[in-house]
């Protein structure tokens, strides 16, 4: 079962394709970040910094506060999942936790575009309850419009995961500390995440990553500035054909996912490697 | 996590039947009847927006139902249709691609002996682990070169590559779960490299497998960056379809659009687990 050849052989073909569609228009985008006119410089960095340093910001802030809020859920709805003792709860949270998963990023951006919005569902509910009057109703289509819309959709997948990895765990020491009398938040935090922190991080750098690259949400849900660099770089193509700033934004975002990349590498697949 | 539960009630009427054994199902009721509010409580409103014929600030739901835009955007000289038309050719077209050149790679990656076999799998993670944005960019200004910007070929070749991250690690986990044991008993009595693949090894695997055609479907079906740098204008889908619409503030034909897109993926995620197993779940990034 060892052929070199034929192993190699067998993946070339898919690893070609990855090299032609991915690495290539990748490498393209990061040279053409510096080309300005004929030559190169950094011509195309000082004009987006000029113009987009305040996204930039707003971009890394936003992103990683949904990476956080989508941890602290997938943990909590996972570690429920895998310690409830209740029965019900487990089958009804299990049955109601995936639903946004499979729900396309642009369906998502319209469904929140018109659910959050002045007139949407949310404030409406707000208003029946007596939480609200009509007058203090606003609309929630700005940047925690775009959290509320990444945590909506990328918590069951980190969830998934998590459960999952946290299902096929040794029971034993579980059991064992709850015979003696740990309390199941200490079990949550003391047993189960540590073991299952590899998934965990995984599922997360999966979502920032994915975020980083959404343009249907920010463009649907909050397209004025301050706004995401996805729409910025949308922007300078389809306004401006520049080429040369859009590939200039385009390093930015892959220079923030870099280090996060890194922190994968790091831990996530040194085992495998 | 095998096994689903299919005949779950609705959350919101069921938690007054919830045990009153202890104090504790009062909070447990709280936090499920928010999670179901936060969960279809948006898709409610959605629903709304598909039958509603006039809806404006103040009031708190529709002022008339009723199917006019339904019949718009269905009828045939809408767009929708070739809209749809469009995106089930490429996500069919995409599936088939992927799948043709991730099966080969999945196996060699679970199975055998490959070098550099961590730095492979981590390409295949390349078009999930860096920014899509820019990369569409500069390959829509090839393509456009080549002649492929605004063609079919052009946007399933887009979406393929993506799908080649979900088909070839899954695919390798799926192989990877598949009992080795297994084949080499069947190799130990006689069968041929081949015949263990056909015969043992791939109808084992088979499940996960079908589970990354059906990823790979739904995230062409559901793509929308690429089609919009690549296809758009001259290749109408339904993503862009929906994007155009809800620009030009028309919800309705929106909401009607994201209702189409919906049902395939709210299908596959009440059987997912059937085809992802947690033994394969559990092996994905080993």
């Amino acid at each position: 079962m060892s052929h070199r050849p034929l192993s190699l052989l067998l993946v070339a073909p898919a690893l070609a394709v990855i090299l032609l569609l991915f690495v290539v228009p990748l490498v393209a985008s990061v040279v053409g970040a510096f080309e300005v006119g004929d030559g190169f410089g950094f011509g195309n960095f000082v004009k987006a910094t000029e113009l987009y340093t305040q996204d930039a910001i707003f971009t890394v802030v936003i992103v990683s506060l949904s990476t956080v809020l989508i941890g602290l859920f997938s943990i909590a709805i996972a570690g429920y999942l895998t310690l409830g003792e209740n029965p019900r709860t487990v089958a009804i949270l299990r049955w109601l936790y995936r639903w946004p998963m499979f729900i396309p990023f642009i369906v998502t951006g319209q469904v929140l575009r018109t659910f959050l919005a002045k007139n949407g569902l949310f404030n409406n509910v707000l208003i029946s309850l007596g939480i609200l009057t009509p007058v203090q109703a606003e609309s929630f289509l700005d940047w925690r419009g775009i959290v509320i819309a990444f945590v909506w959709k990328q918590t069951p997948f980190v969830t998934l995961l998590l459960a999952g990895a946290m299902a096929s765990l040794d029971r034993s020491t579980i059991e064992a500390a709850r015979n003696l009398g740990a309390s199941r938040l200490r079990i949550l935090f003391e047993i189960v995440v540590p073991q299952v922190a590899t998934t965990l991080l995984v599922g997360l750098i999966l979502s920032f990553v994915t975020m980083m690259s959404v343009l249907s949400v920010p463009l649907m849900i909050n397209a004025q500035s301050p706004t995401m660099l996805t729409t910025d770089i949308a922007f300078r193509i389809n306004a401006y054909g520049d080429y040369g700033v859009a590939n200039a934004l385009g390093l930015v975002s892959l220079l923030i996912t870099s280090v996060v990349a890194w922190i994968y590498l790091r831990h996530g697949v040194r085992k495998s490697l | 996590m095998s096994t689903t539960n299919d005949a779950m009630p609705v959350p919101r009427s069921s938690m007054k039947r919830l045990p009153m054994m202890d104090l504790w199902w009062l909070p447990r009721a709280l936090v499920l009847g928010l999670l179901a509010f936060v969960i279809f409580g948006p898709l409610t409103n959605l629903v709304l927006w598909t039958v509603a014929e006039r809806w404006y600030f103040p009031n708190a739901l529709p002022m008339s139902y009723g199917f006019s835009f339904w019949a718009r955007v269905f009828s045939p000289r809408g767009n929708a249709m070739e809209a749809l038309g469009n995106s089930v050719l490429v996500a069919m077209l995409t599936v088939i691609l992927a799948l043709a050149l991730a099966i080969p790679a999945g196996f060699a990656l679970a199975r055998l002996k490959l070098p550099f076999r961590g730095l492979i799998l981590l390409a295949f993670l390349l078009p999930q682990a860096f920014p899509n944005l820019p990369v569409y960019v500069n390959i829509a200004r090839v393509f456009y070169q080549l002649g492929l910007n605004g063609t079919i070929l052009g946007v399933v070749l887009v979406h393929m590559t993506h799908g080649l991250v979900f088909s070839v690690w899954i695919a390798t986990a799926a192989f990877s779960a598949v009992d080795i044991e297994l084949e080499q008993a069947a190799r130990s009595v006689g069968a041929s490299a081949i015949r263990t693949f056909r015969d043992i090894t791939l109808p084992l695997a088979m499940p996960g497998l079908m589970a990354s055609a059906i990823f790979v479907f739904l995230e062409s079906l559901d793509e929308f960056t690429g089609s919009y740098f690549v296809g758009a204008p001259d290749i109408n889908m339904l993503p862009l379809l929906l994007y155009t619409a809800s620009g030009g503030g028309n919800y309705q034909i929106a909401s009607i659009t994201a209702l189409v897109l919906l049902v395939p993926s709210i299908g596959f995620m009440l059987v997912v687990e059937r085809f992802l197993k947690s033994d394969v779940l559990s092996k994905v990034g080993h």
